[in-house]
This record gives structure tokens, sequence and C-alpha cells, in this order.
């Protein structure tokens, strides 16, 4: 990788040369290469003719307004871009450094504001539309803060890049569900045997990837993904194939079905029976995983083994020579990492009540590796602040239905999800190439902490 | 002792004086014996023995691709010689029958009241450093760059820390025994700051540290895994004149305050004449001589292998065709060595 620095001086010199003939110049460019592009992808659609089938239907004003886009973007990129991206790198690169007493007063804030949530949801959106927000966007989200800082560890701390998290999710989900359903464990026991259950599958990964490095690595980690999901298709007798288990056990409180029963728990606490308690409930299910996830993160970081995981990132050759076992420190990284992916994955079957293959894709381990390379690699706050991004922006886009009216009743925002996706990550490996917050927090300090940039600290090979 | 090719009076004697003091004294802290480490059809060394004594600086040097590295690797376990014994002593009387039985035994190492005797070609790297208690620098220097200059001495005492947090179980409950050891751990580490004189920047990145500052913290951080033997692969190269002088300050304090040896490869003279108790010289995997600075700077074998032999034009001649050849193949070796080992 190119030094961040480097590329950050070139910008403005670069930029300041560029004069308005040239910009449109570039402008016009660029519009050609979106017409060239667009012509064979986008300007024949087919539409369904009762008389003669499928036909061809060309968008003239569809690659119009394509080109239009791209010039005025390129335009108002080349011009802009000194100002903007200045303005907008060095606000986000301000977020991460304040002073330890602003640092803890937000920490704070954002934690009442998390324990607030759903109360705040109830209070603004009133009964029926609350829920909505605390289980699509809050345990959403959550879940994949959850996901996403369970896979930093393997990834952002110890430097190992695993394109199969989400098998250990699976294993979680289905670990528990079996649990639950064949020997009636209740949600409270298959929660923490799932997250063991998982922690074992992460060493099983990591003893034949030990070796491996970088791109090996990726490979490995991304056909065990595969292995665990065609497994689960295919053991039909154990996980029911593609149809998927349901009727997982919901999770009680502390023994109180979330129901309308006598002994539930809205009878025992003297309240009218409402769908609502068992949402938020999940809500703060979720969000006491996730904190735990953080805490049992953030000390380890501060133990010597988490110390050893970072090491292990920087320089693998100094660690042997420090007398280091780099086999044990992967193998705890990958098994811790996939514990709280397994315990994330136990709350998910519990949550959905029903849990197929379909849930656990390659998708979702390049999604939850997208929240971890955007928030910074290492850094629990980018990688929070990119779980919202990703899943509450993909979240929000099913609420825009106000667009069909310009584009269409066919219109269907949520299937621009990945086009925004990609552009989110382009947009950010050229601005913040090393994510939102690519500064490191140093464990330990003799005198006042400072954030290490991001220039000096290492990738990782694998 | 096997002595190499060439048949030097002046040279057997030094070896005669070498071995009885060997039989007078105690065992050596490091012996290196008929050490043979092979890549494909390459010999980068050849049957190559010496020793290191206790509480001495034994320098290793020899021309471009004799070999220096390639046994600094064998003995920390990044390479595992294709044939030899690398047998470490930690305490001075344990006797040739005690290694005799441990290398027909199978064992790696023998702990225990009668000091701990280790067989490092036998060993993985990690255990040599961790239970031999070897430690060493790189030729290119190998620090975590992207963690700060006490966090870099904190990681080396990770053994030490990791018994003292009960792998992790007591530490994450915050265990006062735990912060205990990490209070102690930081002690040392500023300790070994002070020596390098590099306290002033704990908390800084280690690779923002300039080049000579980033020499020392890398001897700093061996230096924290106390080591009984301290290997240095070229610990002056880069130095300017009043670095490599305080770097001999250094060398010559570890030699004097704490219990161990050092072993070094080097190119610098001033460094090596100045502070080697002893000088082992390679050339092409081989020993050409082994003695005191004095002796090795008149011995001609060495002179020889620097500057060229002056007596017999033709010989000269063969042999420096012989070495372009020979010096480009273990040159290729060295490279790999450069590298660190595969990376």
């Amino acid at each position: 990788m190119a030094k961040p620095g480097r590329i950050d001086d070139e910008r403005p010199s670069d930029a300041a040369t560029a004069s308005p003939s040239d910009a449109l110049k570039l402008a016009l460019k660029t519009a050609l290469v979106v017409i060239g592009l667009s012509t064979p992808v986008v300007l024949f659609g087919t539409e369904q003719d009762p008389s003669r089938g499928v036909v061809l239907e060309p968008r003239f004003a569809l690659v119009a307004i394509l080109a239009a886009i791209g010039f005025v973007a390129t335009l108002a990129g080349v011009l802009l871009k000194p100002s903007v991206a200045t303005a907008a790198t060095s606000a986000i690169s301000r977020i991460p450094s304040p002073s330890p007493a602003v640092a803890k007063v937000g920490k704070l804030a954002a934690l009442g504001l998390l324990i607030a949530y759903p109360a705040i949801a109830l209070g603004l959106s009133g009964g029926g539309g609350a829920i909505k927000w605390i289980d699509n966007f809050g345990i959403q989200i959550l879940i994949y803060v959850m996901l996403g800082w369970g896979l930093n560890i393997v990834v952002g701390l110890a430097g190992l890049l695993d394109l199969g998290y989400v098998a250990f999710y699976a294993v979680g989900a289905y670990s528990s569900a079996l649990l639950a359903k064949t020997f009636g464990l209740s949600f409270w026991l298959a929660l923490p045997l799932a997250g063991i259950f998982a922690a074992l599958w992460g060493i099983l990964l990591g003893f034949p990837v030990l070796r491996l490095r970088g791109d090996y690595l990726a490979i490995v980690t991304l056909a065990f993904g595969e292995i665990i999901r065609l497994v689960l298709i295919n053991w039909v007798d154990l996980t029911n194939g593609n149809a998927g288990i349901s009727g997982i056990p919901r999770p009680t409180f502390f023994g109180l079905p979330f129901n309308a029963s006598d002994q539930g728990f809205a009878a025992a606490f003297g309240l009218e029976f409402s769908p609502q308690h068992r949402v938020i409930f999940l809500y703060y299910l979720i969000l006491a995983l996730t904190l735990l996830t953080a805490f049992t993160t953030n000390r380890l970081r501060r133990l010597p083994v988490g110390r050893a995981w970072e090491a292990l990132r920087e320089d693998e050759i100094a660690c042997r020579s420090l007398g280091i076992d780099t086999v044990k420190t992967k193998l705890t990284a990958f098994a811790i990492g996939a514990m709280f992916g397994g315990f994330a994955g136990a709350f998910f079957a519990a949550r959905q009540g029903f849990i197929s293959p379909e849930s656990f894709v390659f998708m979702e381990s390049a999604v939850i590796l997208a929240i971890v390379v955007l928030g910074g690699m290492g850094s629990q706050i980018g990688v929070a602040v990119a779980a919202i991004v990703m899943i509450g922006g993909t979240e929000l886009l099913r609420e825009l239905d106000w667009m069909r009216e310009i584009f269409g009743a066919s219109f269907d925002p949520t299937q621009y999800r990945m086009l925004l996706f990609g552009l989110a990550m382009v947009l950010m490996m050229l601005w913040k190439p090393r994510g939102l917050v690519s500064t490191r927090e140093p464990t330990i300090s003799l005198g006042a902490r400072k954030a290490i940039s991001g220039a000096h600290v290492k990738e990782g090979h694998g | 002792m096997t002595s190499s090719a060439g048949g030097n009076p002046h040279r057997a004697t030094a070896h005669f004086a070498d071995a009885t003091r060997a039989a007078a004294g105690a065992t050596p802290l490091l012996a290196v014996e008929h050490l043979t480490m092979r890549f494909g059809g390459l010999t980068a060394i050849d049957d190559l023995s010496f020793f290191a004594n206790r509480g001495e600086i034994t320098a290793l040097i020899g021309p471009n691709g004799a070999g220096k590295t390639t046994v600094f690797n064998c003995i920390t376990g990044f390479y595992k010689p294709t044939s030899g014994r690398i047998a470490l002593a930690h305490a001075p009387h344990a006797s040739p029958a005690d290694l005799a039985r441990l290398t027909l035994g199978g064992q790696r190492w023998r702990d225990g009241k009668t000091g701990g005797l280790y067989l490092l070609e036998r060993m993985p790297d990690y255990e040599i450093a961790a239970k031999a208690r070897v430690a060493r620098t790189f030729q290119n220097i190998r620090l975590f760059t992207g963690m700060t200059v006490l966090e870099n001495l904190v990681v080396a005492q990770h053994n030490t820390l990791m018994r003292a947090s009960g792998w992790s179980i007591l530490g994450l409950i915050g265990a006062p025994a735990y912060r205990k050891a990490e209070r102690a751990a930081i002690e040392k580490a500023r300790y070994w700051l002070e020596q390098t004189n590099l306290l002033g920047r704990a908390d800084d990145p280690a690779g923002d540290l300039p080049y000579g500052d980033q020499r020392r913290l890398e001897i700093a951080r061996a230096m924290c895994t106390d080591p009984v033997l301290l290997c240095l692969d070229e610990p002056a190269a880069g130095l300017n004149p009043r670095e490599s002088a305080d770097l001999n300050t250094l060398l010559r304090r570890i030699r004097k305050d704490h219990a161990t040896s050092i072993l070094l490869i080097e190119h610098d003279m001033s460094v090596v004449m100045e502070i080697s108790d002893r000088v082992v010289v390679l050339e092409h995997g081989a020993k050409i001589s082994d003695g005191t600075p004095e002796f090795i700077r008149n011995d001609p074998a060495v002179v020889a292998a620097y500057l060229g032999v002056e007596e017999d034009e033709e010989a000269a001649a063969e042999a420096e065709i012989a070495d372009l050849s020979g010096a480009r193949g273990v040159d290729g070796a060295n490279g790999m060595q450069g590298n660190g080992g595969g990376r």
C-alpha cells in the first residue's frame, strides 16, 4: 500500500493546476466513458409484451441521465476537490482524537442514547411504528456491530484476513437452535454453548491455515465459509437442509416467556400484553452482548494476549524472536473472534425463530468485512459507525417510498444496495484509505496517551 | 573443536589454547559443533564449529556471503540446520556427559537444579527465545512500528506477563497480581529505555524513531526478554561514529551489569576490535580463524580473506574465481535470510 500521507500531499497541488477548461475536458471524457460503459449494460431493458413476448426497450433517457451525472460529478469533483475533500478528511480525522475527558463524556452519552433508544423510538413513532425502529434498525445494527467487533479481533488486531467469518455466525445459530430444539435447552444455556462451539470451530479452522498468509489465508477462510454453508444445506438429517429450522424457542425473561399467558412476562409484571415487550427485551439483550464484546475486547487488548495479537500483525518474525508462540496467539484470535460470532448467531436464531442456510451466504462475510475495513481496522468506534452507516443505510433504503413517485412504481431502492455499498467503498478508499478511524490507541503509556498515526500501523500479512 | 582447512601453526596454537581453557574451566555457554546448512545444492555453512564463552562478547565476522546470518538463523531456530549440534548451557558446570546423555536421549532440553541444557537445533524459534533465553536482533530492523516504544518493550515480556495474567483469565478480571506484574514490566521497560537513552520517546510509535534509535530500541527489546545470550546482527550498520561509540558503551554495560553474553555479527571493525573478547572469522561457510581481536588482526588467513593473498599470485587468481562463483551462490542464500526467513 502506498503511504496515505503522500497521496494527501499530492492532491492539493494537482488540483490547483486543474483549470476550468481542463475540468471541462475531463468531465466530457467521463461522460463519454459513461455512455460507452452504459450502452451495453443499461441501454436495452427487457419488457414483457403480451403479443410479442419479451422485447428490448431502448432507454436513451437513462443513458443520458447517467452521462449527465458522470459529467456533473467529475466537474464538481475536480473543481471542488481541494476544498471538499480536505474539509471532509480533516473533519473525519478530527473525530477520533478528542481529549480523554471529552471522549469519556462522549462514550457515556452514546451509552445513554443506546439505553434510552427504545423509549425514544416509542415516544417518537408511537406504538406500531416503534417495533420497526427498534427491530430493523436497533437490533439489526447492533448484531452487525457485534459481528464487526468480533471480526475486528481477527482482522483488525491480529491482522489475519478472514473471508469466512459468517461460518462462525452460522455455527452459533445452528448449534443454539439444534440444542434448543433437540435437547430442550433454554436460550440462556444454548447461548454460551453456541459461543463455545463457534470457538472450537475457530480453532479447527485455525489449524490448517496457520502457515498461510495474505491471499492464501483469505481463500482458505472463504472456502471454509462455503463448506459450512454447503454442509448446512446438504446434511438434511441434522439441519433440515434448505428448508431450515423453524420454531426455535424464543428467549425468556429469566424463565418468563413473552406471551399473553398468565405465566408470561406481561402478567407477571402486571402489564398489558404487547408484542413490543419482546422486541425491547431483545434489543437490550443484543445491546448487552455487544457491550460485552466491546468490554472483553478492550480488556484483552490491554493484556499480553491482545498485545501479542497486535505484535503479530506488525511483525510475526519479531514475535517469534521474542518467544511468543505465534501458533497459540493466532488460534486464540480465531477462537475469540469466532466465539463472539457464535454468540451473535445464537441471538440471531432466537430472535428470528427460524434459520436457514440462506442467512449465511458469502455476502454476509463480505458485509461484515466491509464494515471492519470501512471503520478502520482495529478501531471499535470506527467499526460501530461503519455498521450504523452500512446497515442503517440499507434499512433506510426501504423507507424511500417517495422515490417511487419519481422513478415509477416498479422502482425498488433496496436493489441499489450493493451499488451504494460499492460506491461507499470506492469513496472511502480514495479519501480515507485506512478507514474512518485510522489511528491506533496505545494500550499502555508512561505519560499521556497519544494516538498513533495509521501510516505506521501495519495491516498484517494474513 | 575441529580445525578448518589450512595448516597455519599460529592458528593451531590458538585452538590449543581454546581447548585447554574449555577443559580447565567450564563448558562454554554456546557450543556450535559440526554445523552444516544446505539450501538445495548450496552449502551455506560447512562443518562449522565454534563456541561462545559466558560473560564474553564474541564477534562473528567475515566477508559478505560468508554465512554469518545463516549461523544466527540456525542458532535462533529460524532455520533447521542440515546437521550438527548447537548446545546452550545455562550453568557452567554442565558436563559433556550431560550433553551426550541429552543428545542420545532424543530430548530437546533439560531443566533442573544443575542448570538448563538446551539443544537449539531441535527447538523451534519461539521456544529458543522463551526457554533457552536466546534473544536476537535483525539485520533489517524488525520493530513493531505501529506500537509505541513502551509497547514494544512490554510485548517482549509476553511470557512473564502471560503467566502473571493467568493466561488472560486473571487479567480479564483485573486481578491485583497481574497489575503488579504489569507495573514490574513497565519498570523493566523504563530501565532499558534509560539505558538506551530513549525514555523521552516512550510513548511515540516505534516507526517514528530515527534509524539509530530504532537499532537501540531493538537491543532494548531483546534485553527485556532477560536473555542469557544476545545475538546482534550488524547492530552498528548505518550508525554514525558517535552512535557507534554509544553502542560500544551500551554493549559493554550489558556485559558488565547483566548475566548476558553477546554474540554479534559486525562489519564495523571499530566496534568488533574494540569490544570483542573473541572473534570468529568465517569464509564460505567455514571457519578460517578464531581468537582474540589482536590475534585475528595479524592472522594471515584473515588478511588474505579480506584483502586477497599476496604470496602466490596464481593461487590467488584461482581462489578469486572460485570466490566469485561461490560468493554469488552464497549471496543468493543470504538474500533469503536478509528477508528474515521467507516473508
